[in-house]
């Protein structure tokens, strides 16, 4: 199957799900993102490559205002998630509800695994064990965890292995809930940064299926150090090097005729 | 490959790799020397605490009976037991930390997880360290001031607690807050992420697992507001005060760090068993509380969750 990608260009306003525009962040005087525009469209999955230091994470702090808690960071510029500036947002819980976030280091939090994947749907009002039991069910299976902790779902999250807690951080991204009603459950906005570095590759080929198969209800953002995941699963790449967006575009033109030599360098591992 | 050893000259032989050098066997030396100092230093410690504790129950071994705590003072100080002083005592610490643990806990609480670092906090924490350094006779004259005629609490009970609670603030919230940054910021972060509220992430992931190091510094507390005289001295302290027909926080009572001073200096002719077994019975009150802290930190560290 075949589905027709909106490219950057073709871009309406109903199909662009976040939009940076002239996003300039600062650390204190290092300049972390320089001048980014960037629309990222609806329910595709999006890569996003660069050699590290780039501004890859920064990029996905913007998302979801998880950036203004360094307290030396500024933000000049717009980022809008589904039309509206995230600055504006007076509820910041409510955008990071809809946003879910996986970081590279695993943090399990030192509760059950069940509560773990628990915790975001209690904290938004959803008690309904029924209903919990059900989405943890769901949000396990989906992140390849559930069958190696069915059995010991009390088990502490911090106890598991690296790899065991990545895939839990994945599950609890995908726990998010919005309110106490149960179908609206799961993230529209999936941040993967780095996911699978944990992850042996057979576990990964799975997660990368459940990718494919999850992009149909939420916009997924995956940034990676791994060029070939990005060239296997996004729809649209964009390669960031030193704070600057060199390139967006679809992926198969990025990895095959891209307009910038940098990029060419990058993915085929020409760069430096 | 003998042209290659003289190249380089290694101090040992092919034949024998592990036989070791003048150089490492000195460094052995040298390791043994310093262990055995340093365990001689924390032996020290050890002795004069010894020293002490046998030094005055040997002293006050005839007054070590049942009745000598559960009995009030008799005979103008020179017989009977310590019973008023004790709980007393016991009265002033409940209250002061009745009033010191949910401020120093709160505080701390705010300036841990709330506060960001500008001018405004950092006059706090200023403040905070600086409470700490007064020394206790100066909180003695500042509850005088400030509660016994200002707040016309008098000299009771409720005027000497507020001021031991002054006094053990400052350490409560230092060590809520090393408490709480003993917490990973990285389960803070997780949390936010997943749309939680700062209080919200406090209520479920920090404070369950700081909550031991908070207790242990508040129950750290017990024995100094137990042991201090100076604070105590002029918000309420009294000579004698039979409790037989109960308390009241707006009354004056009795202290056994206070009553140790009186009956040691004041009052002649008391047995010298008493005085001792006075100090026995203050210094033990503390021991068995700072013995119960440590022991409770023990048990919840067992319990740690990363």
């Amino acid at each position: 199957m075949v589905t027709v990608v909106p490219t950057p260009e073709t871009l309406t306003e109903h199909n662009t799900h976040i939009e940076f525009s002239d996003v300039t962040v600062r650390y204190g005087n290092d300049v972390a993102l320089d001048n980014i525009s960037l629309k990222i469209p609806r329910n595709q999955i999006f890569g996003i490559i660069g050699p590290a230091n780039s501004g890859k994470t920064t990029l996905l702090t913007c998302i979801n205002r998880t950036l203004e808690l360094e307290p030396t960071a500024s933000l000049n510029g717009t980022v809008a998630v589904a039309g509206q500036d995230v600055m504006t947002m007076q509820d910041v819980y409510k955008l990071r509800r809809r946003v879910g976030m996986v970081f590279p280091l695993p943090v399990g939090l030192p509760m059950s695994v069940y509560e773990n994947v628990a915790y975001a749907p209690r904290m938004a009002g959803l008690h309904d064990k029924d209903t919990l039991d059900a989405l943890v069910h769901k949000c396990l299976q989906q992140a390849m965890l559930w069958d190696e902790v069915k059995d010991r779902m009390n088990m502490l999250g911090t106890k598991l292995s690296g790899g065991q807690q990545q895939r839990l951080t994945i599950a609890r991204a995908l726990s998010l809930t919005q309110d106490a009603r149960p179908e609206n459950t799961g993230p529209e906005i999936l941040c993967l940064d780095e996911f699978s570095i944990a992850i042996d590759p057979v576990t990964t080929m799975k997660i990368e299926d459940v990718l494919l198969e999850l992009k149909k209800s939420m916009t997924i953002i995956l940034v990676t150090n791994l060029v070939q995941q990005a060239h296997r699963l996004a729809d649209t790449t964009a390669f960031l090097n030193d704070s600057q967006l060199i390139e967006v575009g679809e992926t198969e033109k990025i990895f095959s005729a891209p307009d910038q030599t940098m990029t060419l360098d990058y993915v085929t591992g020409d760069f430096g | 490959m003998v042209e290659h050893e003289s190249a380089i000259a290694l101090p040992t032989t092919a034949a024998h790799p592990f036989v070791s050098t003048k150089f490492e066997q000195l460094k052995l030396r040298r390791e043994r020397t310093y262990k055995y100092l340093f365990l001689g230093m924390a032996i020290m410690l050890v002795v004069p605490v010894l020293a002490i504790l046998a030094f005055l129950t040997i002293k006050a071994w005839p007054s070590l009976t049942w009745s000598f705590i559960s009995s009030n003072p008799a005979n103008g100080m020179t017989a009977g037991g310590i019973w008023a002083p004790l709980f007393g005592t016991f009265l002033l610490v409940l209250c002061s930390l009745l009033i010191a643990a949910p401020v120093g806990v709160l505080a701390g609480v705010y300036l841990n997880e709330y506060a960001r670092d500008n001018w405004g906090t950092r006059i706090i924490n200023l403040a905070v360290v600086n409470l700490a350094g007064v020394p206790s006779i100066v909180h003695g004259l500042f509850g005088l001031g400030a509660f016994v005629y200002f707040a016309q609490m008098r000299k009771s009970l409720i005027a000497a607690s507020c001021t031991v609670a002054v006094m053990t603030l400052p350490v409560i919230i230092a060590s809520t807050k090393e408490a709480l940054a003993a917490v990973p910021m990285a389960f803070r972060v997780a949390c936010w992420n997943m749309g939680a509220s700062r209080w919200q992430t406090i209520r479920t992931i920090v404070l369950p697992n700081s909550i031991s190091g908070i207790l242990t510094g508040v129950i750290l507390q017990v024995s100094r507001a137990a042991g201090e005289t100076a604070p105590i001295l002029f918000t309420g302290v009294a000579f004698y005060i039979n409790m037989d027909q109960g308390f009241a926080l707006d009354e004056k009572f009795m202290a056994l760090s206070f009553h140790l001073f009186t009956i040691s200096k004041q009052v002649q002719n008391v047995p010298e068993s008493i005085q001792y077994g006075t100090a026995v019975v203050l210094i033990g009150l503390v021991l068995v509380v700072n013995s119960a802290s440590i022991a409770f930190r023990i048990y919840l560290r067992n319990r740690k969750k990363w």
